[in-house]
């Protein structure tokens, strides 16, 4: 009899380890909360650092769990678990249970809710809106305007805000955010030529592969002005445009100036999902509130919980790459597990207490 | 500007605030400059509302000013706020109501430094055992007077005989409100509003009939900043500060401000002078200046108090026009009249300022 796995929730990371474990011959079960898979990859439309269209990745999600006859349950509101000699059991709200020898959780992420960054005036001031609104704009075809309705001369686009930011309480890297305000600046001087475009950052963050090339080319071909340094706050002038305060660290000056819209690069926090599910089944959470991996180096997909394993942001922000490659070492790891290969019996060559960091 | 956006950060920063037998401790600079406030603010808590205020003759000076100098050390200052709550319990009160901003903030980082590190606490009962063979309980609950005038401005409105209402036009009076920087930027949680959107003024404006303006410049300091001013050499510094405010909040055309900080209304009233002087600029309307307020001057005010027992021939700019505007009647031949009959004289007029 094949074995069964379960994987709960169906962003990226859920689609992909569950075409996997499919391929590898197991009987996989894909639970989402929402009426249909894909997550956070349905509300974008162009993808760093090669534009090509966020629907395309889906496209290629979806074909792998129909290959892979994925049993796919939408709109499924987990109530409990439970685990009783290495079987697991989850029950739903609609009274249906789904037994399973392993369980892959790819809860995911929630964007941060920039309106607990007061000083910035998001939900206040008309002309502050977020990178995901801004590329709900592009997703649609809609034009940019701001809230008066014209087309902005001057666009502030902020980075960091909810990440690496101790008030905050999201003292982390969200890694994603820079390489978006590079590709969003670039897509609004594709559609606004004229438009002055600033980012405000701390530290540019061109970590993936050619990201550092279209960092180059948002300067050297679009002209998008670079500033580092953090805002302090913004403001509204009476004409509706924002008013931002900003130190340049590099001229070391402080900068005023007003921009016709303000762009918030909202990070990443682990999502709802993966608080509910977490204390569902006993998992343990690191100190930035994601989960905590039974090893920072060597069993990033392994929880705490015996046949409990993760994959994607759920265990820290990632870029898309890294995610559909972290759900691919998901499903090898759970194969090992049920094959009785487990990697966590592996000994360590030194038994040091290893640094808390998550 | 989206006013709901406001409304569920208000909702967030809410604080508990005693509702009688209160322990009123004086502000340094308001008792020297404003003492018509103070004894505003006892005159409604008593006369008004009824309620238990007691103030200690020993109470000092929290050492604010000299400890945001970098004059007064932090165990110093720390001894001194010991002393204040030791005046507290000897008097059998434990509802702390400071007059003044800073020292709310004082109270408020040595409460939180003590919750913190409870040896320091320990330490600083030592010290004050010591010099003064005092002891001292830690007060149930500390609110700035303008968070008890606050929760009492519906009682406060329905006793007024005047609303911030412009008695010609019958349009809500454009009110500029500024919020003194140590009231809730140091613990946003400990002022009405928070931090980046304080409600406590806003809260009696509102309910006073008035209408708030909000202006790109709002959060900026008033150009006190104790070292701006006190230095001497730093002057230019707390006037810029001022001037930024002005120039920012002048396209809004604000009928008045109303403050709950020491400094703050005595800077932006007295600056609105100095600025004519030097600019020949000024930032009301027909080359007034913008009348800048306390909000006990302007409870009193909506009250019916006679103006010169508020204190606000005093102030640099004109409150006439301000009055004429709501109705408020008031005897110009008695502005100068001291309190015991004796006539004050009257003040130069200024060059460019226009006054009344």
């Amino acid at each position: 009899m094949k074995k069964k796995v379960i994987v709960i929730g169906g962003g990226i990371a859920g689609m992909e380890s569950s075409a996997h474990l499919a391929a590898l011959g197991y009987e996989v079960t894909l639970l989402e909360k929402s009426d249909k898979l894909g997550g956070h990859l349905l509300n974008w439309e162009k993808l760093f650092p090669t534009m090509r269209m966020g629907k395309d990745v889906v496209t290629f999600l979806n074909e792998g769990i129909e290959k892979g006859k994925v049993h796919v349950v939408c709109n499924a509101n987990i109530t409990s678990a439970i685990q009783k000699n290495n079987q697991f059991s989850v029950f739903l709200e609609n009274n249906t249970t789904y037994l399973a020898d392993a369980i892959l959780v790819t809860t995911g992420y929630d964007l941060f809710d920039a309106r607990r960054k007061e000083e910035y005036g998001y939900g206040i001031y008309n002309n502050v809106i977020t990178s995901a609104e801004l590329e709900g704009i592009f997703l649609n075809g809609f034009q940019i305007v701001t809230a008066e309705g014209n087309a902005p001369k001057r666009i502030g686009i902020v980075h960091c805000v909810g990440s690496r930011d101790e008030k905050t309480g999201n003292t982390y890297c969200s890694k994603v955010c820079c390489v978006t305000a590079v590709k969003q600046s670039i897509e609004i001087k594709e559609r606004l030529p004229d438009a002055e475009v600033y980012c405000f950052y701390m530290d540019m963050r061109m970590f993936g592969m050619h990201f550092e090339a279209l960092y180059r080319e948002a300067q050297e071909k679009w002209g998008v002005n670079f500033i580092r340094g953090r805002l302090s706050e913004a403001c509204e002038n009476i004409d509706g445009s924002v008013l931002v305060k900003v130190e340049d660290t590099l001229a070391g000056k402080p900068l005023k100036m007003s921009v016709d819209l303000l762009v918030l690069m909202v990070g990443i926090e682990p999502s709802a999902g993966t608080k509910q599910v977490g204390k569902m089944l006993n998992l343990q959470f690191g100190v930035n509130r994601f989960f905590k991996t039974a090893d920072q180096h060597t069993l990033t997909n392994v929880s705490n919980v015996k046949g409990v394993f993760f994959a994607g942001t759920c265990t820290g922000p990632k870029t898309i790459t890294n995610t559909i490659t972290d759900a691919r070492a998901a499903a090898s790891t759970i194969a090992n597990y049920l094959s009785g290969h487990e990697i966590d019996d592996r000994i360590m060559a030194s038994d040091i207490q290893l640094v808390a960091l998550w | 500007m989206n006013i709901d956006g406001k409304i569920a950060i208000w909702k967030d920063y809410q604080k508990h605030i005693a509702a009688d037998k209160y322990f009123y401790v004086r502000s340094c600079v308001r008792q020297n400059f404003f003492p018509g406030s103070e004894t505003t603010f006892l005159r409604i808590l008593r006369e008004e509302l009824g309620k238990d205020v007691y103030e200690h003759p020993c109470h000092t000076t929290c050492t604010g000013i000299g400890y945001h100098g970098d004059i007064v050390p932090l165990d110093t200052m720390m001894t001194v706020v010991a002393r204040q709550f030791a005046l507290m319990t000897e008097a059998g009160y434990e509802n702390l109501v400071p007059s003044c901003i800073t020292s709310f903030g004082i109270y408020t980082e040595v409460l939180d430094t003590w919750h913190h590190f409870p040896e320091t606490e320990a330490r600083v009962r030592e010290y004050l055992k010591k010099a003064t063979g005092r002891e001292f309980k830690i007060p149930a609950n500390i609110a700035h007077a303008s968070d008890v005038v606050y929760k009492f401005r519906n009682e406060i409105s329905a006793k007024a005989k005047y609303k911030l209402v412009n008695q010609h036009t019958g349009k809500p009076l454009k009110v500029v409100e500024h919020i003194g920087c140590h009231y809730s930027k140091m613990f946003p949680d400990k002022g009405i509003g928070g931090a980046e959107y304080p409600y406590v003024l806003i809260g009696m404006v509102n309910d006073w009939g008035g209408e708030i303006v909000d202006y790109p410049e709002r959060r900026h300091c008033c150009g006190f900043g104790f070292r701006q001013y006190l230095v001497q050499a730093n002057r230019g510094y707390s006037i810029a500060c001022s001037h930024k405010k002005f120039e920012s909040m002048q396209p809004y055309k604000p009928d008045m401000i109303i403050t709950n900080c020491p400094g703050c209304p005595m800077f932006l009233d007295k600056w609105q002078y100095a600025i004519a002087e030097m600019e020949g600029k000024t930032y009301g309307e027909n080359g007034q200046g913008i009348p800048v307020f306390t909000y006990e001057e302007v409870a009193g005010l909506i009250l019916g108090y006679n103006p010169w027992d508020l204190g606000l021939q005093t102030h640099q700019v004109s409150c006439e026009p301000l009055l004429d505007k709501i109705g408020i009647p008031y005897n110009a031949a008695e502005k100068y009249d001291g309190v015991n009959g004796i006539k004050l004289g009257k003040p130069e007029k200024p060059a460019v300022l226009q006054c009344v």
